[in-house]
């Protein structure tokens, strides 16, 4: 067989789909206990099961946030937890018309005898908790490698071996009921020209779909969460129009038409940046037989929480504008988005962190 | 649609002339619409738009490629089937008919010549490559030296001919081709042993990294031969490992997809399998192959015809062309495109008029069938019969 054909494919196909409606994208809410700590403290709110619940609720409760978007990827704690009013997370989303989806992987660990690079561990066990996820209501995953860009970097071994792991961790999925996000994130740190991150990003995708390939992953069945092409932290900014251009072009140049939908990351752009990027690319008139869209976490997050800062309230306040970057982002994938999105406190604020460990 | 009217005086070298204009620029009806705007420089260099260009303008709308690159021995098959010898008077007179057809640019956008029919021209003394550039015709060239035994495999081919392809694709574009072809085969009755699609992707990467170096638009081709008894499941199978082998090895190669275009096989059971499937059959299965395989970077897919009948042939492209695609989707015949004309002409000087409209005929039921508006009403019975050669060797 060519590749995967099982009781799930129609399934597979149709949540693909789904998640690309223009109009819709992603909110990346699967931050880890560690990571979710971390935005906590930085609004001085204790990192304890109450508040991390009481943030996601204050995100999915949000009145018309649900009908832009298509999907929300969570943490496992989250799946599990319910609203204030008892009503399981998992239900408020479906009835909301968004899809759940889980974070799988197990986090990266240092690849010896390389400089710093990584790969990604969740291999083992994940055909029984994509089982379980899927009973939990969940149907689709996410999977997050890292590359950097540096003299000697990616090297192939780094390439080779987070493309396995991706292919890998893909097919389980699909076994199991799950669509998986392939997201190969190559850091924005450096100071690397757009060139070079456009060459990099080219390269890693060919080799990501040889192996997905290689593996008899549908990809029908699958969505890409890249990042986009841009000049490294440290160099000199460009327009949202270049960013379009190279990040499309890597696009054409490797993601084939079977893939219904591109999910992109935003790591560390600032909420308006994220979005003005997602518009531009919207907006050329170049071949595009995906959908572009959003999977942001902290692009969508950062003023809500700077808003809410941990009091109740301040929820109407937060959910505003939650609401606003909801919108902002659903525009962009229309290539509507004219700017001025009441822009929050924090909303230009770039997120980008040297060296981020999830 | 009228000759070009607008192109530069020609030079003493028609080279010359070529080299000062693409076949964009000129008032051929096809413009390109969407602008490349960036284009990283890669390893083809100063070549880069030009490719991109060639490939676009080979890729319009209504149009594909006739192929007449037959080897001096295959052509004398063709010869010899019409009762005619296999002289270098007869390949020139045959070729001349072909090419001097009136209004043939307005179904065919390239035409791949054999190394001997690039240096020749008609009896009137115009060099082919002019008579194709009347026409707005890119002329192309076979740059490939044949099949042999792959050692160490199941009794498979691979391609040969890297060896001293810079020089020859440079002078090849002096002459004033603008285009290559390289074709490899696979076997799915032979395996495909892995060794054989190794080869075959990564001989066609390098053909096609040196192609553009030279300034020749690389026409990928790794024939997916008919032969076999197998579904089209199996074929489709084999199709996507050699297509996701041929695209990693053009990427390492740092070739730019922007400009290449493709001569894949359509996906279709064996012609031994004991049901033929329909056209809409074989253009879902071939579609679905291609969307997972090919990135949209490619702009155009020039299918060939590897022994379906004429008819056939066009029907099936014209299935694939029912609802839009993210590449041109056309055609590169050689067989489905000459067979009628051989059998009208039979070598005799008084057919050459009905010959040439016979390959009007046949060009123009596939520019239709690129347009998706193609109907086989009318079609003769010879334009139906089968050209299915089993163990066929080019």
């Amino acid at each position: 067989m060519s590749c995967y054909k099982g009781k799930y494919t129609d399934e597979l196909i149709a949540t693909a789909n789904y998640i690309g409606t223009p109009g819709k994208g992603i909110l990346a809410a699967d931050e880890s206990t560690g990571t979710i700590g971390k935005r906590l403290s930085s609004i001085n709110v204790e990192n304890v099961e109450s508040n991390r619940r009481a943030l996601r609720e204050l995100l999915f409760t949000t009145p018309g946030a649900l009908e832009c978007l298509s999907g929300v990827i969570l943490f496992e704690e989250t799946l599990y937890q319910k609203s204030a009013a008892g009503k399981p997370f998992v239900d408020v989303l479906k009835e909301g018309g968004v899809i759940p989806g889980i974070k799988v992987d197990k986090g990266t660990v240092e690849l010896p005898g390389t400089n710093g690079e990584t790969t990604t561990q969740g291999l083992d066990g994940l055909a029984q908790r994509c089982q379980q996820y899927y009973t939990a209501g969940a149907r689709f995953a996410k999977w997050r490698a890292v590359l950097k860009i540096g003299p000697n970097e990616p090297s192939q071994l780094a390439i080779n071996e987070n493309a396995n792991g991706l292919a890998r961790y893909a097919i389980i999925c699909q076994q199991n009921g799950l669509v998986p996000i392939v997201e190969p994130e190559i850091l924005v740190d450096g100071s690397h020209d757009i060139e070079k991150c456009a060459d990099v990003t080219e390269r890693v995708l060919a080799a990501v779909y040889k192996a997905l390939n290689d593996h008899h992953v549908l990809l029908e069945g699958t969505l890409l969460k890249p990042n986009m092409v841009t000049p490294g932290s440290e160099a000199p900014k460009v327009a949202p129009e270049v960013i379009a251009e190279y990040t499309v072009r890597a696009l054409q140049r490797t993601m084939p038409a079977a893939v219904p939908a591109v999910v992109f990351l935003s790591g560390g752009q600032s909420e308006e940046e994220a979005t003005r990027n997602l518009n531009a690319m919207n907006r050329l008139k170049t071949k595009k037989p995906w959908s572009l869209t959003f999977s942001f976490g902290r692009a969508l997050q950062q003023s809500t929480l700077k808003a809410w800062a941990g009091k109740e309230e301040n929820i109407p306040k937060a959910q505003a504008a939650f609401l606003s970057r909801c919108k902002a982002n659903s525009d962009a994938t229309l290539g509507k988005y004219e700017g001025g999105a009441s822009l929050g406190e924090g909303a230009s604020e770039s997120l980008h962190v040297k060296d981020y460990k999830y | 649609m009228a000759a070009c009217t607008t192109f530069v005086k020609l030079n003493a070298s028609s080279s010359s002339w070529i080299g000062q204009q693409s076949f964009n620029q000129r008032a051929c009806a096809f413009p390109s619409r969407s602008r490349v705007s960036v284009v990283r420089a890669s390893s083809s260099g100063s070549y880069t738009d030009e490719l991109v260009k060639t490939a676009k303008s080979i890729a319009s709308p209504g149009r594909g490629i006739l192929a007449i690159d037959e080897s001096n021995a295959t052509c004398g098959k063709r010869l010899a089937s019409i009762g005619l010898d296999n002289t270098e008077v007869n390949r020139q007179a045959y070729r001349q008919l072909l090419l001097t057809t009136p209004g043939l640019g307005d179904y065919i956008s390239g035409a791949i010549l054999f190394e001997e029919t690039l240096y020749q021209s008609t009896t009137d003394g115009k060099k082919f490559v002019d008579c194709l550039r009347d026409e707005c015709i890119v002329p192309g060239i076979k740059v490939d030296k044949g099949l042999s035994p792959l050692p160490g495999s199941n009794n498979e081919s691979w391609c040969q001919g890297l060896d001293g392809l810079a020089s020859r694709s440079a002078e090849y574009y002096k002459q004033g081709a603008r285009f290559a072809k390289w074709r490899t085969v696979v076997s799915i009755p032979c395996g495909p042993s892995a060794l054989a699609v190794k080869e075959a992707a990564w001989g066609l990467a390098r053909y096609a990294a040196i192609s553009q170096d030279n300034g020749l638009v690389p026409i990928v081709e790794p024939e997916i031969l008919l032969d076999g008894d197998h579904p089209i499941e199996r074929t489709l199978e084999v199709a996507e490992q050699v297509w996701a082998e041929v695209f990693y090895y053009l990427a390492e190669n740092n070739v730019v997809f922007e400009g290449i275009l493709l001569k894949p096989s359509m996906v279709t059971s064996g012609a031994e399998h004991k049901e033929k499937a329909s056209p809409e059959t074989i253009a879902k299965y071939t579609l679905t192959m291609l969307r997972r395989r090919v990135p949209p970077a490619v702009p155009g897919i020039m299918f060939l015809s590897g022994g379906q009948s004429e008819v056939e042939a066009t029907l099936n492209l014209n299935a694939m062309n029912q609802s839009p695609n993210p590449w041109h989707v056309s055609f590169s015949y050689a067989r489905a495109l000459q067979n009628s004309v051989l059998k009208t002409w039979q070598g005799r000087p008084e057919n050459a008029e009905a010959a040439q409209m016979a390959l009007l005929v046949r060009a123009k039921a596939n520019s239709l069938a690129q347009l998706g508006k193609y109907s086989a009403e009318g079609e003769s019975e010879e334009a139906k019969k089968g050209m299915f050669v089993k163990g066929y060797t080019y």
